[in-house]
């Protein structure tokens, strides 16, 4: 049989794998750190471009079986491959320092970051569950390498190996899942999936006896343990309670960029996965209470250990396991809400789209500071390493301020203030009161670290005695200067370093991005409900 | 946009440009940035005193029917002047702002007290210097608490909330006393637990109606008995954590406590009034169902309230601690008035609510010029002050007689009318609660009394004797425009209640 391929929907995903064999052959051909990430930067920026330009132009599937398609570039596909696209963009900049240090070889580095775009490119359009895994894990498991890239770092082989073990097995589940489906169903595609799974719970209710044969599909418990499965498998990639342990281990040992590459771009893949499987192919009946208690758990546990933690990354690791939690939390509303229509579902997905969105840019933008606030080869060092690090670096502080605020979700954070309306909104029109009160009252237990987080920024520093700065250092003067070291004062921990253009480029952008999204919500919410 | 429109935005956006200018300027400016966030704040209290003009049912202008006759059809608020611009339509988020009578006494209030704070900081700013970002820090909490009056969207009202948060956490957290940290953490988790319910409150009401507008939803139309309750609850505790009701105010001694004076000035004189205006505008005007359920226990926690500040207070040894405490007995006071739901108990309830502004705001300028000078806060340590600063003392009496309640002076008419309000309700509770008020209002002026004798009699102590007599001119400016409303509004309250009559009739009329 002879398939027609629609080349045109596969644009984004030529392109983007396009950019890692080109990089391979930058590095192999002109051996210039330059040209590598040059190269890699054009090509990234081209995907995000292409993924744009065909969602624009409109709906196309191929790879299909019938009416069943693997690959659907939607407007949601695009959303997704722009965004991939720009992460990977923005924690290439962020790589700027790491890749000057000479720790990390840049060629595999800049590789195995366009593989994992690729993965992340394809995982948007993906439409059935093989595609779907396949894609997840193209996006997985360049990240086992770079997180233990760097030369001679015990902890980056820890965090690899915790990385690489935990997911491996996260995998398999999924997969073991993927298959007792098919056993069940017959069906791999996410909307034959859905027609099955439409056309059971529609199934008459047998009066006379009468009515089709065999048991009820949805009353299977092989059917409950291929969803709870699948679903639990995903939830590992987005560090999901009771799967979440791996993260803040692994952040921590990773490279920087590559933490935040972990917190975005990779927590994107996860949350895009997990949409795709619960909003078009599993029933909300069996993956609704599940995905809400996993939400509850997530977010509760997520906040309650960030509160503890005394290393910068391990605190965003934390504070990224408890906002998976609100992504997650509309679609646990699903199956409580008594719609439970298409309209119901597509607001939920929205809503955690868009939370996402607004996520991902705070999170980069925190991220970023964090880069950029740290020598250039430091991992992210101590909270109290952060002591006085807004009155050196004002501007740089102020971003992270609002970054951790807007993580927070209050103004003048007002990105992540619309975020955390979006959610609450979504679950009290779905009928789910009691998750908007969990969701609520664990943004409060978010603030009291965040806070202390902020607070340490602009607190003065010990060593420089109160009075020294009492006459000067504004909260955001116009010279981000170098503060006066008194001769003979001890050095202060984190020596004030002028981070990368591109670091402070990137964070400028995010900040930028954060910002207007949080005065315009209605772009990202636009884009959302495509 | 017409006239009135732009001056509404004017009103929010002058101080919030004023923030972001001060913000740009380098640092080395200071005093030039204080003066011209002061010039900002001038302009902003300009425009938000001309809101009046144009109104139509004010005590100037209205020409009074028959008393009793019924306010007939009108809707249930009718700003004098309005905004409606779309902002997020996917989140049912408008840009819409109004103000009217009960709103009006408040706006006013706010942006006299910050102007007030703002030129206070001409003559100190409290370590560790920094006046620039002081004063741009109020006027963004300025921007939040007039946007919280103005706002006529519920969404829109709940953003205003929120932004009052941090800026106000970094006052207390910055210029603070000695155990800013503490009180600062403590004030923003407290405050973020009411406002986060405010959020799940405010989208219960919203998903039920499928609108915003609080014009439309005044009244509890179209929502049922039990989304009313739920709506109520919600609101009523986000509010009761800002006002503060007991048993939620133990955030507030440590904040008012603890931070500089400006700050506590704005906390007691303005913050704590989002909440009362919250309740009225917001908690009862949209589910009035749930207030009629509630307020029982409503009143019964507003009186308690009362009580346990009171008698806390009289327990106090620590000027500005006595001071805020007894913002938990007088908020109790305008809850109380709030929770008869009856025209006389909403209007005490407002005229209590600027009372307590202008008293509260005038005796937290005293407490912080007192404790300037002295350098402690130990009642036991400041006997005498009449001998030394007569002038001070008189003020602090000044202030002590207007917060007890005097008649004739400001905070009379909240405290009377709120007892006069619960016992016309009548039945064995609001009798009951009426009497314990009004046993409250006496232990009200036995502390107060106290703090008198205590501070301003008795044998001088030696930190107080060095104390030289003569007042800083910018404290002068800061404080008589205070005296004067607090003379004013205790001889003359339709001042206050005169703008108030029409919409709380309206009100009254829409939730009946």
């Amino acid at each position: 049989m002879i398939q027609s391929v629609d080349n045109v929907a596969l644009l984004p995903a030529y392109l983007a794998a396009g950019t890692a064999v080109l990089v391979l052959l930058a590095d192999l051909l002109i051996a210039r750190r330059g040209a590598t990430v040059a190269v890699f930067a054009a090509g990234a920026a081209a995907t995000a471009l292409g993924a744009v330009l065909v969602g624009a132009a409109g709906a196309r599937r191929t790879f299909c079986a019938g009416t069943d398609c693997s690959y659907l570039a939607g407007g949601r596909a695009a959303l997704v491959g722009c965004l991939f696209a720009l992460l990977t963009l923005g924690v290439l900049a962020l790589s700027a320092p790491l890749l000057r240090s000479g720790q990390v070889p840049p060629g595999e580095y800049c590789f195995l970051l366009a593989c994992s775009m690729t993965g992340g490119v394809v995982l948007g359009a993906a439409g059935d569950l093989i595609t779907l895994i396949v894609a997840l894990e193209t996006l997985t498991l360049p990240l086992y390498v770079l997180v233990g890239l760097r030369h001679r770092s015990v902890a980056g082989a820890e965090a690899a190996l915790t990385f690489f073990v935990v997911s491996v097995v996260a995998t398999a589940i999924t997969l073991l899942g993927a298959a007792l489906l098919y056993a069940v169903t017959g069906a791999v595609h996410l909307s034959r999936l859905d027609a099955v799974f439409t056309a059971e719970a529609n199934r008459p209710v047998a009066v006379g006896g009468g009515f089709p044969e065999g048991p009820p599909l949805l009353g299977l418990p092989l059917t409950v343990v291929a969803v709870a499965l699948i679903v639990l498998g995903l939830a590992f990639k987005v560090a999901a309670v009771p799967f979440h342990a791996w993260a803040p281990a692994t952040y921590d040992g990773a490279p920087v960029p590559v933490a935040a590459y972990l917190s975005t771009a990779s927590k994107l893949g996860g949350v895009v996965a997990l949409l795709a499987v619960t909003a078009a192919a599993l029933p909300a009946r069996l993956t609704g209470p599940l995905l809400a208690v996993v939400a509850v758990s997530t977010m509760t546990v997520g906040n309650l250990v960030a509160l503890r933690q005394r290393r910068m990354v391990r605190l965003l690791a934390w504070s990224s396991v408890a906002q998976a939690g609100y992504i997650v939390a509309p679609l646990g509303a699903l199956a409580l809400s008594s719609g439970r229509g298409a309209e119901a579902i597509d607001t939920a997905v929205a809503a955690a789209v868009a939370y996402t969105v607004f996520f991902v840019v705070l999170e980069l933008a925190a991220f970023g500071a964090v880069v950029a606030l740290r020598p250039a080869v430091a991992d992210g060092g101590e909270i109290a390493d952060y002591r006085g690090a807004a009155r050196r670096r004002p501007w740089v502080g102020a971003a992270f301020v609002l970054a951790l605020v807007g993580l927070a979700g209050l103004p003048p954070g007002l990105a992540g203030l619309f975020a955390k309306v979006t959610v609450v909104r979504s679950l009290l029109a779905g009928d789910a009161g009691w998750l908007a009160v969990v969701v609520a009252l664990n943004a409060v237990i978010g603030l009291a670290y965040y806070l202390r987080a902020a607070a340490i920024l602009y607190a003065p520093e010990p060593a420089a005695a109160r009075a020294g700065d009492a006459a000067a250092a504004p909260v955001v003067p116009a010279e981000p200067g170098a503060p006066a070291v008194p001769p003979g004062a001890p050095v202060p921990a984190a020596e004030p370093v002028r981070p990368a253009w591109a670091v402070v480029a990137a964070l400028a952008l995010a900040t930028v991005i954060a910002i207007v999204v949080g005065f315009a919500p209605q772009l990202v919410l636009d884009v959302a409900g495509l | 946009m017409n006239l009135g429109g732009t001056a509404l935005v004017a009103t929010l956006a002058v101080p919030a440009v004023g923030a972001v200018v001060l913000a740009l300027l380098p640092g080395r400016f200071d005093r030039a940035a204080r003066i011209t966030g002061t010039a900002f704040a001038a302009v902003t209290l300009v425009i938000a005193a001309l809101l009046t003009v144009g109104a139509t049912d004010t005590w100037a202008v209205y020409d009074p029917s028959p008393p009793g006759a019924p306010v007939g059809a009108a809707p249930a608020i009718w700003p004098w002047h309005r905004v409606d611009l779309t902002w997020v339509p996917g989140l049912d988020l408008r840009f819409q702002l109004g103000v009217d009578g009960v709103s009006y006494p408040l706006v006013v209030l706010t942006a006299l007290l910050t102007l007030l704070c703002c030129a206070y900081t001409w003559w100190r700013v409290p370590a560790p210097g920094r006046g620039r970002s002081l004063v741009a820090l109020l006027l963004v909490v300025e921007v939040g608490i007039l946007g919280t009056f103005l706002a006529l969207d519920l969404v829109l009202f709940f953003l205003f909330f929120e932004v009052v948060l941090l800026p106000m956490y970094a006052i207390i957290a910055v210029w603070g006393g000695e155990d800013r940290q503490h009180a600062a953490r403590k004030f923003a988790l407290y405050t973020l637990f009411g406002s986060v319910l405010l959020l799940v409150g405010v989208f219960t009401v919203v998903a039920a109606a499928g609108t915003a507008d609080l014009t439309v939803l005044t009244g509890g139309t179209g929502l049922s008995r039990g989304t009313q309750i739920a709506a109520f609850v919600l609101l009523a505790i986000a509010f009761a954590v800002k006002s503060p009701l007991w048993p939620l105010h133990s955030w507030l001694p440590d904040a008012h406590t603890q931070a500089p004076t400006v700050g506590s000035v704005i906390l007691a004189g303005v913050l704590l009034k989002m909440g009362t205006y919250g309740l009225i505008r917001v908690a009862v005007g949209v589910a009035p169902e749930g207030a009629r359920a509630a307020a029982g226990v409503l009143g019964t926690l507003a009186v308690a309230a009362i009580i346990v500040g009171s008698l806390v207070c009289l327990a106090q040894s620590e000027l500005k601690r006595l001071i805020a405490y007894s913002s938990v007995g007088h908020m109790g006071f305008v809850l109380l008035g709030i929770a008869t739901l009856t025209a006389t108990g909403i209007q005490a309830a407002l005229i209590g609510n600027i009372a307590h502004g202008v008293i509260t705001g005038l005796l937290f300028f005293l407490a912080g010029a007192i404790k300037d000078r002295a350098h402690t806060g130990a009642l036991a340590e400041l006997g005498g002050l009449r001998e030394s600063t007569p002038r001070l003392a008189g003020l602090l009496g000044f202030a002590a007689i207007a917060s007890l309640g005097l008649p004739g002076l400001a905070g009379f008419w909240g405290e009377a009318f709120a007892v006069v309000a619960a016992w016309r309700v009548g039945g064995p509770l609001w009798t009951t609660l009426a009497v314990l008020a009004a046993l409250g209002g006496a232990l009200t002026a036995a502390y107060l009394l106290r703090l008198l004798r205590r501070v301003t009699h008795g044998p001088a102590s030696p930190a107080v004797l060095t104390l030289t007599p003569g007042l800083a001119g910018a404290e002068l400016l800061a404080w008589g425009p205070l005296v004067l409303l607090a003379l004013a509004i205790g001889l003359a309250p339709t001042l206050v209640l005169g703008f108030a009559e029409v919409p709380v009739g309206a009100l009254l009329e829409a939730i009946r």
